[in-house]
């Protein structure tokens, strides 16, 4: 493929990333591209730093070296103006949802509008029914976050996330902690914002299954490294250790069963020397 | 033999430097979070709605508190001062000090206590827990600036209710006062009002004491949203700061009255 065809359908691009917090690096030169337009799932064991990462491409964290350029931008050159125009332009799903407690559902959605447009309220309220039904839940509209299951308060921030109409949409762990039913909703809805609007989504999760099934693309991070990228089906059938172990989800591997420490017979039988 | 490592003589003087680093971060943390709100103080002014939907209930939150509290305040200072004036004939100048007690002292400091313990930690809890469920990260995302959305608008209700909720304080402990002073022990209400109007001065009284309110306001609002804003985004580290912030804007609000009754009334 040409390079100005890669550069073109790359949106997000990851170079030499590095990244320390605590004195711990969480990533250590890292590279990625995520395409335009496709679902692309990063996954790796918890506290790997998916979320970490996301908060880096959405400019709420800085890295210690490297950059990430989205459209060719470059997003921690950006000033707060100019990194909050590039927000608007993308969406993220929090792990909880993250919905404002004081607001009802209704007022939720169209708190984008409200601060970013100066549309009409009949067309603000169009437009978030709009996006409530298309998430199955215009008829909560006057409900509070409160009053939601956890899965119902994931899809409200999904119209949420929607309702300005954003280029690419970042979820952060949509699966965890969710009945079958409410997954099977999920997984069908990112894979059906990513089809019919088109828009780029990154999906950090550990939920392999569910992830690799509507992925087009995948990473796999752990140790502060990517151990791992292609296809779902190169994926599946990878032959490293990292990308073994965990999606075929072995309890032994390169992440260890037995946090690390001295040789168990050496501290059992210690005291008898 | 019990072993001592020789430098462990040294682990106070650690502990002493570990603290004092600490304390003086987040102190510059506190005054970087106090610049930003200012900065944001023009997209709160020009969006005053934001700000009077807080005042409202940081109104209600302290309403009935204030209230019950200034009556008692209002009804010791009669009966204590009733007991002191009688001795020296002076019951009928019980009005001068019940009202100067009140506007001067009483009313911005325990207001302004009362106001710390329950608006305060309210608000503490409001935002560390916004931060904790990432409300916070979410306006970011969305590209909306918490400070000018939803600290900026809770710091101007609590600067301007302040000294309401004081003045509220102020005007309920007088009528307690005047309860116990005339209704109770026979002091005459004229005398009680018109030594009043006389001796209590509008300037040197009634806005001093507007003013130590106004301070009290901010420091105390400051304190409890910068200790939600920089809490440990978990269940205990919202209850810590819930508390921090009770004990810190307590301690802040009876050493600035000291200051600013020195230089008021120092001489």
């Amino acid at each position: 493929m040409p390079a100005a065809q890669v550069e073109r359908d790359t949106v997000v691009c990851i170079r030499g990333l590095t990244f320390a917090r605590g004195g711990r690096l969480i990533f250590d030169r890292v590279n990625m591209d995520i395409p335009r337009g496709r679902v692309t799932a990063i996954m790796g064991p918890s506290g790997t730093g998916k979320t970490t990462l996301l908060k880096l491409i959405g400019g709420q964290l800085r890295p210690e070296s490297g950059r990430i350029d989205i459209d060719g931008e470059d997003v921690h050159a950006l000033d707060r103006r100019g990194l909050f125009e590039l927000r608007k332009r993308m969406g993220m799903l929090f792990q909880s949802g993250a919905l404002l407690t004081d607001l009802s559902v209704f007022d939720n959605v169209a708190f984008p509008l409200r601060e970013h447009t100066a549309l009409p309220e009949p067309l603000v309220r169009q437009l978030v029914l709009l996006r409530l039904e298309s998430v199955g839940l215009r008829s909560a509209r006057n409900l509070m976050p409160s009053e939601l299951s956890g899965g119902m308060a994931r899809r409200v921030a999904l119209a949420r996330a929607l309702v300005l109409d954003p280029e690419m949409i970042l979820y952060d762990e949509p699966f965890t902690g969710q009945d079958p039913i409410s997954m099977g909703v999920l997984v069908q809805l990112i894979r059906q914002v990513n089809e019919v609007l088109g828009i780029t989504s990154i999906v950090v999760s550990h939920d392999v299954p569910e992830t690799l099934s509507i992925a087009d693309y995948g990473y796999v991070i752990a140790d502060g490294q990517v151990v791992g990228r292609g296809t779902p089906a190169e994926l599946q059938q990878s032959q490293s250790p990292w990308i073994r172990q965990f999606v075929q989800a072995l309890p032994d591997g390169p992440v260890p069963f037995h946090y690390p420490g001295p040789n168990f017979a050496e501290e059992l039988f210690d005291e008898y020397r | 033999m019990l072993r001592v490592h020789p430098m462990a003589v040294l682990d106070p003087v650690a502990r002493l430097g570990r603290g004092g680093l600490t304390f003086f971060q987040r102190l510059g943390r506190a005054h970087l979070f106090a610049l930003e709100l200012l900065r944001a103080m023009g997209a709160t002014l020009a969006r005053l709605r934001l700000a009077i939907e807080q005042m409202y209930s940081v109104g209600v939150l302290t309403f009935v508190i204030t209230v019950v509290a200034g009556l008692f305040v209002g009804m010791v200072l009669g009966l204590q001062g009733y007991n002191t004036l009688v001795d020296f004939g002076a019951e009928n100048s019980l009005g001068v000090l019940v009202a100067l007690s009140l506007v001067r002292e009483l009313g911005p400091v325990v207001a302004a206590l009362l106001f710390a313990g329950r608006a305060g930690s309210a608000l503490t809890a409001e935002i560390g827990l916004m931060k904790a469920t990432e409300q916070l990260s979410a306006l970011e995302m969305m590209a909306v600036d918490p400070f000018r959305r939803v600290i900026g608008p809770r710091f101007l209700a609590g600067f301007l209710s302040m000294p309401l909720l004081a003045a509220l304080f102020s005007a309920v402990g007088i009528a307690g006062g005047y309860f116990v002073a005339v209704g109770l022990l026979g002091v005459d209400a004229g005398s009680f009002w018109s030594q009043m109007h006389s001796s209590v001065d509008f300037y040197d009284d009634v806005m001093n004491g507007v003013i130590k309110s106004l301070v009290f306001g901010a420091v105390v609002t400051w304190i409890a949203l910068f200790e939600g804003y920089d809490c440990v985004p978990t269940s205990e580290g919202v209850s810590r700061a819930t508390t921090r912030t009770v004990v810190h804007a307590s301690l802040a609000v009876l050493g600035l009255d000291f200051v600013l009754t020195a230089l008021m009334f120092g001489g």
